[in-house]
């Protein structure tokens, strides 16, 4: 039963790159062990829009899990362990994707629908796309 | 019949700049007593006077603009949906529909959580 999640947490300001970099590898091998896939993405510096445990800053990562909620519960327990870290979420996005998807397919097909009786005229075309862009 | 046209056009582009900076300064309104008659109520509504205006029916944006992801981690896209004070917008101020309202809300108390967006105040 694989799913999606979105996992990001927030490290001290002051943390080596070389150890955050550690940090995400040690929970990305936690996770392929389990048979699950990781990615991450690290957003750098950044303000926090209240001050937790004393900081005014931090550094955002953002994981994407792709497995189980077992391996989430792994990655979240080691979060929680590591002092560094200030703060976490864990959002799940498979289905918001999923739907995002079924929309996407739906307007893909209408856009066709559309599309095909006024294909010799170019501009309407055009002119559809327009407003969405405004 | 030259006045009674000219009237409505005159009002509305006097109301339209005043509805504007109004509008951006929401948050203290709110500390304000009594409020006037709310902006963008319906189309035309009489005053005291006997004025007439015509305001725009608010749509929502996402709606118009078909956006349909609505993320957390849209910091830009959430703060203009959130109160200097933090407070989320209500939606009969803003014009969101009730489907993406929700998902807005949503998305703000989980950007809320991961410090992207304040519970309260403005960002320091």
């Amino acid at each position: 039963m694989n799913r999606t999640y979105e996992l990001m947490f927030i490290v001290r300001p002051d943390m080596v790159d070389e150890d955050l970099n550690k940090l995400i590898s040690t929970l990305g091998s936690s996770v392929t062990s389990a048979g699950g896939t990781l990615k991450s993405e690290v957003w750098g510096k950044r303000r926090l829009a209240y001050t937790v445990r004393r900081f005014n800053d931090g550094i955002f990562v953002l994981l994407i899990i792709d497995g189980t909620g077992a391996m989430v519960h792994e990655v979240e327990r080691r979060l929680r362990v590591t002092e560094q870290v200030i703060k976490f979420i864990t959002v799940r996005t498979d289905e918001e994707v999923k739907r995002l998807d079924k929309i996407k397919k739906l307007r893909d097909a209408k856009k066709k629908i559309s599309a095909a009786p006024a294909a010799p005229v170019t501009p309407e075309a055009g002119g559809e796309t327009a407003p969405a862009a405004v | 019949m030259a006045e009674e046209t000219k009237a409505p056009a005159a009002t509305g582009g006097e109301t339209r700049p005043a509805e504007r900076s109004e509008r951006s300064e929401r948050p203290e309104r709110s500390d304000r007593g009594p409020r006037g008659p709310r902006p963008g109520g319906g189309p035309g509504g009489s005053r005291e006077g006997g004025r007439k205006y015509f305001r725009r029916k608010k749509v929502c944006k996402f709606c118009v603009e078909k956006i349909e992801a609505i993320n957390y981690k849209d910091v830009r896209l959430l703060a203009g949906f959130v109160a200097e004070s933090g407070k989320i917008t209500p939606r009969r101020l803003t014009g969101v529909c009730t489907p993406h309202q929700r998902r807005l809300s949503k998305a703000i108390k989980q950007a809320r959580n991961i410090a992207l967006l304040p519970f309260a105040g403005r960002a320091q």
